[in-house]
């Protein structure tokens, strides 16, 4: 960073030939060539330096925990081979915290599209107040993730929630939201949408009005109308974006920690753990009664490997249905 | 209406007068919208606020009342003064973790915007080895979950003594892959070379082209990353949770500790709930323009 103290050249420039001009000016080119060289370097390395101390090391020796006894009191233990993995993979939890991980995905990430295009197609208009509109959709966005669980943990209180008291007001049995595996992801999933369908909205409603005019003039004079349009003209061009959204939601809905963790007091899962997820599963490993890293770093790498199995698989499906021929490849 | 005119010409008048005439009716784009765009916009705003309006009704309420009537009035009741108080003179002190709150978000959300401006000029702008390849780096490392590596880094922050310090959760989020990419494509248009090649013929050294250029024309993406990350620092749980201890927290971890401590009390928790909402409630209303913005923008380039 030596070159930073080099005021600029211009400032300089009035007494030129005071002292000595030429070997100045051949120093000033070798600083000037350093400064092209290496800077570049210098200005992208404060990523790099952190990611290697906080992202590669920590992944890196997350695999060297994993093949250990390690705990949080003790520290480093005896080499194990794979017995963590073995462990994990032998252990019900797993599976259940497998299974509710990507039940509750399912279940926040495809109703979650739909809900998006269909409010942004609504948006997707030339109307009084756009911002207004807009920002209305993206309220629940600044909304911490445990604070929308603690709202929607009461209303979907099993006695004293209000779904379940409008759904007894009408003469229908209570739903067991925190009992029933299936209900309490319904639950959780529910809150992952409150806070995400808006921004996606406004994804999706950006991508909308990328779509040229006149593919729609064109469709309006063939005689469509708004459905049709919707359908056949809107949505296949709509297909990057989806790709995009799904992408983005899969890595972070693999990850889902901080709805289920409070969704009730003890923060498990529920009595059977019906809505413990994988990261969840990490943390009881490691910071719970077990206290074992090892076991929690094994999980980590289950965990970071399913997320690139579903990454890659997701890749090719959508590769597959972006093209895939569709009424959308003709007016392209 | 060249498309009219063109059909016209194609396929006759007729043909160009059924053309306009179903332009006219299907709704150009730029026709107002029909009354029923706004209704159902309306309830769906309403939807999404409905949630909040019910933690500012708990918020408002208390713990006999709560319980005797599982769907509250819908008229806000007299509690709600006392029971912030009641919550920021728990033994859960709620300042301290709003004041937490606040330096984490402000600290990360400077820190990535300068370190990301700084990369992102580089890449977008400078020409050096590797490049290219080093950029995918940035872009891959997106996917990698912040799970694989939390045990080695709580490992780690605890040799360094800073289980429980600010600094723990401070540390890791100073630059992010997404700030350096965002930026990056940014100034990519919005920083033409020429610019860049007045400030060097100027004298100007690279470090000093990025802080009279480069940082002044990216003012507007880095106002965009400010705001992502400030809400992005400002709701982070599962870290903080993990690495902060007993009083100092931030306010997600301090909801949780109000949770575990006053689970029977839903007016106390969701004055919680309030006091953690409100700032970038305020904050969005200034600012949520800018952040609707953002969004929009990433999403055509993204």
């Amino acid at each position: 960073m030596t070159i930073s103290t080099r005021p600029p050249r211009a400032s300089r420039a009035p007494a030129p030939s005071a002292d000595g001009p030429a070997p100045r000016a051949a120093w000033r080119t070798v600083l000037s060539r350093l400064d092209a060289r290496c800077t570049p370097y210098v200005f992208i390395a404060p990523f790099f330096l952190l990611f290697l101390v906080t992202g590669l090391f920590p992944i890196l020796y997350t695999s060297f925990v994993s093949l250990h006894d390690w705990d949080l009191i003790r520290g480093q233990g005896d080499f194990v081979g794979l017995a963590n993995y073995e462990a994990v993979l032998a252990s019900d939890s797993f599976y259940k915290a497998l299974r509710n991980t990507f039940s509750i995905f399912l279940l926040s990430s495809v109703p979650q599209v739909v809900a998006a295009i269909l409010i942004a197609y609504v948006l997707d208009a030339n109307l009084r107040a756009k911002t207004f509109w807009r920002m209305g959709v993206l309220v629940p966005y600044i909304v911490a993730p445990v604070a929308v669980s603690l709202i929607f943990g009461k209303i979907f209180a099993d006695q004293s929630g209000v779904i379940n008291n409008l759904l007894m007001g009408v003469g229908l049995p209570a739903i067991g939201w925190h009992s029933d595996a299936l209900a309490s992801h319904v639950a959780i999933a529910t809150m992952v949408n409150f806070r995400w369908t808006g921004y996606n909205a406004l994804i999706f409603l950006a991508a909308m009005q990328a779509v040229p005019r006149e593919i729609y003039e064109a469709a309006i004079i063939d005689g469509t109308n708004r459905m049709r349009r919707f359908v056949h003209v809107t949505v296949p061009m709509l297909r990057p974006t989806i790709i995009f959204v799904v992408i983005t939601s899969t890595i972070g809905g693999l990850q889902i920690f901080d709805e289920p963790r409070m969704f009730d007091t003890g923060g498990q899962g529920g009595a059977s753990r019906q809505w413990m997820t994988m990261t969840m599963y990490l943390y009881e490993l490691g910071w719970g009664p077990q206290i074992s890293f090892g076991k929690a770093s094994a999980v980590a790498w289950l965990l970071f490997l399913i997320i690139l199995v579903i990454g890659v698989v997701n890749f090719l499906i959508t590769r597959r249905i972006a093209s895939s021929g569709g009424p959308a490849r003709g007016k392209r | 209406m060249q498309s009219t005119a063109a059909i016209e010409q194609l396929a006759g008048k007729g043909a160009a007068r059924a053309a306009r005439r179903r332009l006219k009716g299907g709704g150009g784009a730029d026709a107002r919208p029909h009354w029923w765009n706004y209704v159902m916009l309306g309830v769906i705003i309403a939807l999404f606020a409905a949630p909040l309006y019910y933690a500012l009704l708990l918020a408002s309420s208390d713990a006999g009342t709560i319980a005797r009537t599982p769907i509250p009035s819908l008229l806000p009741q007299g509690n709600l003064w006392s029971n912030l108080q009641q919550v920021i003179g728990s033994d859960i002190n709620f300042w301290s973790a709003l004041w937490n709150s606040v330096i984490v978000s402000v600290v990360t959300s400077v820190s990535v915007v300068f370190f990301a401006t700084l990369a992102g000029f580089a890449f977008s702008k400078l020409r050096f080895r590797g490049r290219r390849g080093l950029l995918l780096f940035v872009i891959a490392t997106m996917a990698v979950p912040v799970q694989l590596g939390v045990i080695p880094l709580f490992i780690v922050m605890s040799r360094l003594g800073w289980v429980g310090d600010l600094k723990a959760v401070i540390l890791p989020m100073l630059v992010t892959a997404f700030g350096v990419f965002w930026m990056t494509q940014y100034l990519e248009d919005a920083l033409p070379f020429e610019l860049i090649e007045a400030a060097r013929v100027d004298g100007c050294n690279l470090l000093q082209t990025y802080w009279n250029v480069a940082l002044p024309a990216s003012r507007g993406a880095g106002a965009m990353l400010f705001l992502f990350t400030f809400v992005g620092s400002w709701t982070n749980f599962f870290w903080p949770f993990i690495v902060l201890r007993g009083s100092e927290v931030t306010l997600p971890v301090a909801l949780q500790q109000l949770q575990a401590a006053y689970f029977k009390d839903y007016s106390l928790i969701m004055s919680g709930v309030v006091i953690s909402v409100v700032p970038l409630l305020l904050l969005f209303l200034v600012v949520g323009r800018q952040l609707v913005h953002g969004i929009m923008q990433g999403a055509v380039k993204g």
